[in-house]
């Protein structure tokens, strides 16, 4: 044949690249190329037919001048003709030029699909292969949805060559991942899994492929294969290193396989049957020794084999996590390369050491190797390492190590790289506080942390020193004194400002007995940085300054001619100079007592998820974050209000109290007092918050303004409420704490009230205001309605907003004998409202007084001749009229009961009071 | 300022590289080269900016000209500048070619320094310097040793462009009126868009320091002479004879040495002349533009295999005149395969390497017209694109200029030499080139 006497050379072709390899510019190459596409097009239309290699070599051609980046719009049909040709070249370009050029949408591929149908179905196994690589190498859905059903077939049957079973296999596997659903396996399932005892290994490792990614979609189908891996490997492994012949790499017997089978293996729990088991156990057992064994040869790729099945093993130790014995072998092997010269081993042994830090059998083990891990740390020439090292350090931290492993850490920040400084940062804040004893220590290192690298700590950070200084009395005063020294430095960072304006503000009086700390050298101290920084921290110190005042009545001067000063009042910036203004008045009418209250220390924060830990998991997504710190987050069920909240707030509540660190969220001071001994692992406190309490919810707002009105799993809903005289003002805070956003969320009052905007996104917070006049007494609280969708599924809340008439008092001091000639005044029955009740809480008098202060009236003092009495006093505005009211609480001790008296101009507003305070007590 | 100036061969190699600013650096070259020379894609903007640095090129047959500037500097007239390094190196070298590149290296560089200074060009008349710039080939006839002491006076002085005491025993000058006409047509014969640029090249051998007035049909002039009143029967007279009122010039530019001053004030073009060959000025019309020839095709699909291409072109001038070497461009659509042509003159081939029918004809007189069929069999495709259908262009030669600018005329007085403007012996020549001449089909 004259074919064949041409050869396979394809002169012309040959010719053809020479020639455009020889051209000296772009547009000459463009010549050729369109001289040759008309030739080649010629020869196409011409109406003699061309022979087989003609039709070949055009086809490679155009092949080649695709290649070359230039449209090919014609030849599919003669590369579809060269598919039915019998010769193995000529279907081999034909193949080729099918599966670079033709799209899924091309007409042709009726054709196609039949010339590789009659190419399956020979008995011929290069053409089987030529037509399977076809299909892997296209891939799309039509042609799974061809040839799915034939597939396997191909790779079960008995009388299948092995070359083509092992393509049938991956071909199958492609075909899988394109489309899953296409791809049934059903009747196949048991045969496929058989293929693991198949005597050819070039079968098996295909197979294993496809076996591995079809177990993880169903794995209990393929529960089988996991003895039969078991077998398999414990054969390899005990194999010599001369048996399998073609599969020896380096003298490591099938390393592929061998690795395939222990990733397949790790799709699995631990094997139940005790044999299997113990057979597998063996394997490992025999993998970690051969670690031990000495090098074969010198050859990286001996090395590189045998270390890829030894990690794959020490991965699927670590998967079981059952049995201590091999746990504790693999890290002592891990240790070993964590001193090796490989880069990349030492990198590998440091990520698999992670995991196993987190083992309970290892945990102990792991911790062996900090010297050398602090030394990586240190000495790593490579980031990457370095940035494993410190996961690890972090991963292996316990209370017995935590301080060194901190204070490495610490000193490594200095000279850290920046990628990496951040997630430093948020890591050692963490272990300071997860595993802090002593307080001290813990204050000691956040402000050791702030120093030396304060622009990457972020806000939550600081945030948390404030909470756990101010909800542990025992560091209050050092932390004073230590934030007093920090601050003494010429330069310090902004973050250090804020933390020492918050704690001098607090506790400065802690320290002031030291003269070199006296009250007025804090505040110049503080007050020198005041010009170096930004607005919010500024704000900050304005609000500390506000608490000097009345910590040191003596600096108040100084305090108030910085508050005048021009760059205070006429600040451009609205919130320093509504800082500065109402401060500065505050502090120049408000009796001391006054100031005392408002300027009261800060009670002690609720305990609640760290917000770092929140948000360094945010950081490293959910797969980052470490086995323990998920079963934390489980435990908090998904609580991670913390941070969202808190940005809401600095931005929506301009309001000079200083609302910081989203108090207004938390639950009542009473409620929720830390247990002493708490540690700082953060278990949110539900206190006091339950779906059907909001009734209770309501009787609480009775003497207070801020607070959360609802909450449940989806919806938290924040309450902050401004009166004066008939006018009121709530603002309500509709967070949502799941991570989806709800729509249409809409509100209906049964009174007038602003709209809320329809959607709520994950984790975010909005806002409504309602403004209130109150127009007459009243008794009925007004509803609000919420409904939203949340999901698919409508959401509906009725819940009672907390407007009682007592929030309308205007409070009116009086003296003694002023008050009991109302008190006669108002004598009428019906004026009267009378109430015995036993006490619910604690007869505490200072509660008692912050209740009724709360609730809005004056409490009288030296009015009533019992001290034990309370007497108060206020008027009601409404804008129909004003009604004064006296009331009158005698709590007896012994029985604990109370007996309550209200006498007001009115009627019902006597009973009205009575019942609402007769709740609260 | 141009920073720096780099001469490539088509492979990308640095031919000449030369620097005048230190934000220059050897980099640069290189990243010209890689991301220009040896893009994926063609660059077609003659601008490139990468790192802040900008890239000017031009490209002449396999040469790469750049200069390259860190600076906001005005590019055209970098552009300017790089056209006129090529005219210099041509009148020196002839052909700007790899191997005439690289045998005149030191000229090249000597060249470089005259005509770039810091990066500012300076001046770049072939005439002036040619005078001290000289290699191998170029000598200067008058090598007196006072001549060359006259050079800096010469080259600094108000006149930089001519030497004094220049003699010719035939006072001689040429003038040639270069015009490339322009034009986008719709098959129906509705002129899209049209214009003519020009120049005037003028080569003089002048004895002294003559002092030269040039004039043509320009409207504005005319009418400005129109006005001036006493010469106006005469003016209108004249021009009535020659057809065509005055042509309107949109833009123009001048060489440096006519008196702008003078042009603005009082409209006329004077000035003392460069020795040898320069060009006068530079103009475009977009007015009145006489098209020499007139391209009328005809495309008929015949089914999915067959195009039928009829075109006749037919020639709109004075039948006396002949034009030269035409040559009409019809585009193939992508897919064909095979081309049949009948043609009664000239030759037509089908060239497959260009995707398109060439149809030669070597000289056609005016008011005459010819025609070529075509039969292109195409092969059907799985491509659903439409052809493009790409215009058909058209090459010529016309021995008129088309935008109708004539050439009214040019004195020359020489008030220190004895002779007159009678006694010179003048040329002019008009030649009219197709510059993009296209009809779409």
């Amino acid at each position: 044949m004259p074919a064949v006497s041409k050869g396979d050379g394809m002169r012309g072709l040959a010719v053809f690249i020479s020639d455009i390899r020889n051209c000296k510019s772009k547009e000459a190459e463009i010549k050729r190329i369109n001289k040759e596409l008309a030739n080649i097009r010629s020869k196409f239309k011409g109406d003699k037919a061309l022979d087989g290699y003609s039709k070949k070599k055009y086809v490679c051609k155009l092949l080649f001048i695709f290649l070359l980046g230039h449209d090919i719009d014609f030849g599919h049909m003669e590369a579809v003709n060269l598919l039915s040709s019998n010769k193995y070249t000529e279907k081999q370009i034909g193949y080729l030029f099918i599966s670079v050029l033709v799209n899924s949408n091309s007409e042709l591929i009726r054709l196609i699909n039949n010339a590789i149908k009659n190419d399956l179905s020979s008995r011929n196994p290069t053409f089987m292969c030529l037509a399977l690589h076809c299909i892997a190498n296209v891939g799309s859905r039509e042609m799974a949805e061809a040839f799915a059903g034939e597939i396997p077939r191909i790779l079960v049957a008995g009388d299948t060559m092995d070359s083509v079973k092992q393509s049938a296999a991956l071909c199958l596997l492609r075909l899988y991942k394109t489309s899953p659903d296409l791809v049934l396996m059903g009747e196949w399932t048991s045969r496929v899994v058989h293929l693991l005892n198949d005597q050819h290994m070039g079968v098996v490792t295909a197979a294993i492929s496809l076996i591995t990614c079809l177990s993880q979609k169903n794995p209990d189908e393929f529960k089988t294969c996991v003895s039969l891996a078991v077998s398999r490997l414990s054969r390899i492994v005990s194999s010599a290193s001369t048996d399998l012949q073609d599969y020896t790499y380096y003298f490591v017997p099938a390393p592929w396989l061998s690795c395939k089978l222990l990733r397949l293996l790790q799709c699995y729990p631990p094997p139940e049957d005790g044999a299997v088991k113990g057979r597998l156990v063996e394997c490992l057992e025999t993998i970690l020794n051969k670690a031990q064994e000495p090098p074969k040869s010198k050859k990286v790729q001996h090395s590189n084999a045998k270390n890829a099945i030894l990690f794959e093993a020490i991965s699927l130790i670590i998967h079981y996590d059952s049995e201590p014995n091999l746990l504790v072998r693999a890290c002592n092997q891990l240790g070993q390369f964590l001193q090796h010269r490989e880069t990349n081993l030492r990198y590998l042994a440091l990520e698999s050491m992670c995991t196993l830090a987190s083992s309970e059998f290892s945990h102990e083990a792991v911790k062996t190797h900090i010297e050398t891990v602090i030394n990586a740390l240190k000495t790593e020439r490579d980031v990457s390492v370095r940035q494993r090292a410190a996961d690890l350090l972090y991963a292996m931290c316990d209370r017995s190590n935590a301080k060194q492993i901190v204070a490495e850490m610490l000193s490594y920040l200095e000279t850290a790289d920046y990628s990496i400084r951040e997630e430093m940062v948020l890591k050692v804040a963490i272990l300071a506080e997860k595993y802090a004893v002593d307080y001290s220590w813990y204050v000691d290192t956040i402000l050791n942390l702030i120093r030396i690298a304060g622009d990457y700590v972020s806000e939550e950070v600081w945030y948390r020193v404030i909470q756990i200084v101010i909800n542990r009395d025992d560091v209050q005063g050092y932390a004073a004194k230590t934030v007093f020294e920090a601050l003494q430095a010429p330069a310090c960072h902004e973050n250090m400002v804020k933390v020492g304006g918050y704690i001098l503000g607090e506790f400065g009086n802690l320290i002031a007995g030291d003269p070199r700390s006296s009250p007025l050298v804090q505040f110049n101290l503080l007050h020198s940085k005041f010009h170096l920084c930004s607005v919010p921290t500024r704000a900050l110190l304005l609000s500390a300054y506000i608490k000097f005042i009345n910590l040191f009545p003596e600096t108040k001067s100084t305090i108030q001619e910085v508050l005048r000063s021009d760059s205070q009042i006429r600040n451009s910036d609205v919130e320093l100079q509504q800082r500065a203004v109402e401060y500065l008045k505050l502090s120049s009418i408000a009796s001391t007592d006054v100031l005392a209250t408002v300027l009261e220390e800060m009670p002690p924060f609720p305990e609640r998820e760290s917000s770092i830990l929140a948000k360094l998991k945010k950081k490293k997504g959910p797969g980052a974050v470490s086995v323990n710190e998920l079963e934390e987050g489980k435990r908090e069920g998904g609580e991670l209000n913390g941070g969202g909240e808190r940005g809401g707030d600095s931005s929506s509540t301009p309001s000079p109290s200083a609302d910081l660190l989203g108090l207004r969220a938390g639950p009542p001071v009473t409620a929720a007092a830390p247990s002493a001994g708490s540690l700082l692992v953060d278990v949110f406190s539900e206190a006091g918050v339950n779906d059907d309490g909001f009734l209770s919810e309501f009787s609480r707002f009775v003497c207070k303004n801020n607070g959360v009105l609802f909450e449940n799993q989806l919806l938290q809903i924040g309450i902050k409420s401004e009166y004066r005289q008939n006018l009121g003002r709530m603002y309500l805070f509709y967070g949502n704490k799941t991570s989806v956003q709800f729509v249409t969320f809409t509100t209906t009052l049964n009174v007038q009230a602003k709209p809320v905007e329809p959607l709520i996104e994950g984790g975010a917070q909005v806002q409504q205001v309602i403004n209130i006049e109150c127009l007459t007494d009243f008794s009925d609280a007004p509803l609000l309605n919420i409904k939203f969708r949340y999901g698919g599924a409508l959401q509906n809340l009725t819940l009672k907003l907390p407007v009682t008439i007592n929030k309308f008092f205007q409070p009116t001091e009086m003296a003694s004998h002023d008050f009991f000639q109302r008190w006669k005044q108002l004598s009428l029955p019906q004026q009267e409202a009378q109430k015995i009740f036993k006490a619910n809480h604690a007869m505490d008098t200072e509660v008692l007084k912050a209740k009724l202060l709360g609730l809005g009236m004056a409490l009288l003092e030296n009015v009533d001749p019992n001290p034990e009495n309370f007497v108060c006093a206020g008027v009601i505005q409404t804008k129909a009229q004003q009604v004064g009211s006296l009331l009158r609480l005698e709590p007896n001790a012994q029985a604990q009961m109370y007996r309550l008296t209200v006498r007001s101009s009115k009627d019902t507003v006597s009973k009205r009071l009575c019942e609402l305070l007769a709740e609260q007590f | 300022m141009i920073g720096g100036l780099f001469i490539y061969n088509h492979k990308g190699e640095v031919l000449i590289s030369r620097v005048y600013r230190d934000d220059i650096g050897r980099n640069a070259v290189d990243a010209f080269r890689v991301n220009v020379i040896h893009a994926r894609q063609q660059v077609r903007s003659p601008v490139t900016n990468f790192a802040r640095t900008s890239f000017f090129h031009v490209k002449r047959s396999n040469i790469w000209l750049a200069a390259v500037t860190k600076q906001n500097v005005n590019a055209a007239m970098v552009f300017e500048f790089l056209y006129k390094m090529c005219d210099v190196m041509t009148a020196y070298f002839s052909k700007i070619s790899e191997e005439n590149i690289k045998n005149n290296f030191v000229l090249i560089y000597e060249l470089l320094d005259e005509i770039l200074d810091f990066g500012y060009p300076q001046n770049s008349e072939t005439g002036a310097l040619k005078t001290f710039i000289t290699q191998q080939g170029i000598k200067s006839q008058h090598h007196t040793k006072e001549e060359q002491s006259q050079i800096t006076s010469q080259v600094t002085g108000q006149i930089g462009w001519r030497r004094e005491g220049i003699k010719y025993r035939r006072n001689e000058l040429f003038l040639d009126v270069l015009e490339s006409v322009n034009l986008l047509m719709s098959p129906q014969g509705q002129v899209l868009s049209a214009h003519v640029s020009g120049r005037v090249v003028m080569k003089s051998y002048l004895s002294g320091m003559p002092e030269c007035k040039f004039g043509m049909n320009d409207k504005i002039v005319i009418d400005k002479q129109g006005k001036g009143g006493t010469t106006d029967d005469s003016g209108k007279s004249e021009l009535g004879g020659s057809g065509k009122q005055s042509i309107a010039i949109d833009d123009c530019t001048f060489h440096q040495c006519v008196r702008l001053s003078k042009f603005d004030s009082e409209r006329s073009i004077s000035f003392i002349p460069p020795d040898g060959e320069y060009e006068l000025m530079r103009y475009r019309t977009t007015k009145d533009i006489i098209l020499p020839f007139r391209v009328i095709p005809l495309v008929r699909e015949v089914g999915r295999t067959k195009l039928e291409v009829k075109v006749v072109i037919k020639s709109n001038f004075k039948p006396s005149l002949l034009a030269q070497k035409i040559e009409v461009r019809i585009p193939t659509p992508l897919n064909t395969s095979g081309v049949q042509v009948i043609c009664m003159k000239g030759k037509a081939k089908y060239k497959a390497s260009e995707n398109a029918i060439v149809w030669k004809i070597k000289r056609m007189a005016g008011m005459k017209e010819s025609q070529i069929s075509a039969e292109i069999e195409l092969l059907p495709t799985n491509d659903k694109k439409k052809w493009a259908r790409p215009p058909i262009s058209m090459n010529f030669e016309v021995p008129f200029a088309p935008s109708g600018l004539k050439v009214r005329y040019l004195k020359v007085f020489e008030p220190k030499l004895n002779y007159s403007d009678h006694d010179v012996i003048k040329w002019v020549r008009y030649i009219g080139r197709s510059g993009i001449y296209e009809t779409r089909c």
